[in-house]
């Protein structure tokens, strides 16, 4: 079984008395490539800075290897980062920013000098040592604070947003190389992100984060297929969520409809949550749908089509390959293990009581 | 019309240049006169320059000018850097205050600094003298230390100093290998800076100095109470051309510095 590296207990924090993070209880396991997902201000970048040791949490404790590290600066915690804007120091060139940390621990210059072309090889910059690091481009720059950060052998290494500032193309060849870079590394990332794309890319685990609480930790197939809440499912992918009763187990209905599904354990005729994503709705002429509704748009998106179906009582989003002419009636079929129920989450009345 | 224009706006400029420097031109001028005449043009002579270096009392001040103004350039350098360094690290709402009350000073008339300088060090019982011109010109040095360094901890990038730290560094080690070589243009900008005024200034050496300590601001006035030597001319000169030179040094280093940050 995987070994537990980090622990957060009951950690919380606030600023200026306005609390960011509730009470977080998380395990990350050695050589785990964990991800914090959530929208700005859920509390991500707090809890990575605490764990860099950038933070001391307001209340709770912070584990490291079974020891309590609350109060270790960061200096000595076995933990690296990159930074957000990488956070280079343009005073130094490509080389001596990646021997920044082993000049710091006063490594033989032979050891230095083999470590630093190790590392520049790891990250594809060989070459680049004598480089200016204000010359190069923002992926040459993210790829020498990565190199930076491993080359004083981190057991953890941390990563705020770090792809961020990139352009498109360079952030899906960076996912797919900060995950080859992990394997290779052999060590735990600790990745924090607001892209859902990103997170179930890369991710081993996948932690979503809102309004400094955690909804769901998982895998990312558990977070994309099974979301526990509606929050969950809302921020990953898109989803079409509206209200229904759980008359008994595999009994639902919603859309003016009753339907078979695959979830239990409902209280007899419990208000829930049902969550569809788009792609599972399949459109058929209406005679053959199970419901029905009126085309009211439709959008070229590349892959497929985003239509949107309003069926008087609620508004649909489906995906699919083949188009449907606005203003016309469409029927919609659903299999029974598309549908999703959730239990009426507290976050989502909340939400809707702001 | 176009070049009348022209000339116009040519000619104001040269009318206004001319009102600020023709006093300074005369001055250089009568310095080089061979005739002891404040009127008369009596052939080029070196005399005032050569009177002026063999003059013991002069000489003096110019030693007690250089030792002032290196020393409290140095001391305000580093006591600035680190006051712009922890005012940086500061939240917004206590750094805007402390930043404002930092630069009342520079805002302050002269002769209101000098007066309570003098008046604070009589009351504290510290001697005028050296010393306490010192601590004088440290005084209104540091603000404009403060002032040159802070733009350039902006600019930093805000996670340098926690990078360092993260890759090992404690914090005062982090200061000295990441922080001050990012900010160093501006600590030296500063230092300079601060150099120029403490030869500049003439009011508050003149409270807070003492008997026999003079500068060379204030030997110039005493000697010229009793008579304008042409041998003032030649020291005027002087002291004006190393401080011309000493801004065009400081406006050289910033144009670079921005345009550094602008590419």
């Amino acid at each position: 079984m995987a070994k537990e590296l980090i622990r957060l207990e009951k950690v919380s924090m606030a600023y200026d008395g306005e609390e960011v993070l509730k009470s977080i209880d998380l395990t990350i396991n050695d050589k785990e490539f964990l991800t914090l997902l959530g929208p700005s201000g859920c509390g991500k970048t707090t809890t990575l800075r605490i764990i860099g040791g950038f933070e001391t949490p307001k209340s709770g404790n912070v584990y490291f290897d079974g020891v309590r590290i609350n109060d270790v600066p960061p200096y000595k915690r076995r933990v690296n980062t990159v930074f957000q804007r990488y956070a280079l120091f343009p005073h130094l060139n490509v080389a001596e920013n990646v021997a920044f940390g082993l000049r710091v621990a006063k490594r033989p210059k032979k050891e230095i000098n083999e470590r630093v072309s190790e590392m520049l090889a790891l990250v594809g910059l060989r070459g680049y040592e004598h480089r200016d690091v204000s010359q190069l481009s923002g992926g040459q720059q993210q790829r020498v604070a990565i190199a930076r950060a491993l080359a004083v052998g981190p057991e953890v290494l941390l990563l705020d947003e770090p792809l961020g500032a990139l352009d498109l193309k360079l952030r899906k060849d960076m996912q797919t190389e900060l995950k080859r870079i992990q394997q290779q590394a052999g060590i735990t990332f600790i990745y924090v992100t607001h892209d859902q794309e990103e997170a179930l890319t890369m991710s081993d685990t996948v932690v979503v984060m809102n309004e400094g609480t955690i909804q769901q930790i998982g895998t990312p197939i558990d977070i994309y297929n099974e979301p526990q809440n509606a929050f969950v499912a809302d921020f990953i992918g898109e989803s079409n969520i509206v209200d229904g009763v759980m008359h008994h187990d595999f009994d639902v209905s919603f859309a003016g409809g009753r339907f078979v599904c695959v979830d239990k354990g409902f209280a007899k005729d419990e208000p829930v949550d049902v969550v569809i994503r788009p792609e599972d709705i399949d459109c058929v002429p209406e005679s053959e749908g199970m419901w029905s509704g009126t085309v009211e748009s439709i959008v070229f998106k590349g892959v497929h089509y985003e239509i949107l179906v309003d069926s008087g009582d609620a508004r649909w989003m489906i995906h699919s390959t083949d188009p449907q002419t606005p203003g016309s009636r469409v029927g919609m079929k659903i299999t029974p293990d598309d549908i999703h129920i959730m239990h009426k989450s507290d976050a989502k009345v909340w939400e809707e009581e702001k | 019309m176009k070049r009348f224009v022209k000339g116009m706006k040519g000619a104001y400029s040269a009318l206004i240049f001319l009102f600020l420097y023709a006093p300074i031109a005369v001055m250089i001028t009568f310095s080089f006169n061979a005739s002891k005449s404040r009127g008369t043009w009596g052939g080029f002579s070196l005399k005032w320059y050569i009177e002026l270096f063999g003059d013991a009392r002069i000489m003096q001040a110019l030693g007690n000018t250089l030792f002032i103004a290196i020393t409290a350039a140095l001391l305000a350098t580093i006591i600035g850097t680190a006051a712009a360094i922890g005012i940086n690290a500061m939240r917004r709402v206590p750094q805007g205050i402390v930043m404002n009350v930092s630069y009342l000073p520079v805002l302050n008339a002269d002769i209101v600094t000098g007066v309570s300088l003098l008046i604070l060090f009589v009351s504290v019982g510290i001697p005028l003298g050296r010393i306490s011109l010192l601590l004088a010109h440290m005084t209104f040095n540091i603000p404009y230390v403060i002032l040159s360094v802070m733009p350039k901890l902006k600019q930093m990038n805000k996670h340098a100093y926690e990078a360092a730290l993260d890759l090992g560094c404690t914090p005062l080690s982090a200061i000295v290998k990441v922080v001050l070589p990012e900010i160093m243009p501006g600590v030296v900008t500063g230092a300079i800076l601060a150099f120029t005024l403490s030869i500049d200034d003439f009011v508050i050496s003149f409270f807070t100095t003492g008997a026999g300590v003079g500068t060379l601001s204030t030997e110039i006035y005493s000697q010229v109470r009793r008579g304008v030597k042409p041998s003032m001319n030649a020291l005027s000169a002087i002291m004006f051309v190393v401080v011309l030179i000493l801004l065009i040094v400081i406006n050289i280093r910033s144009s670079k510095d921005n345009r550094q940050a602008s590419k």
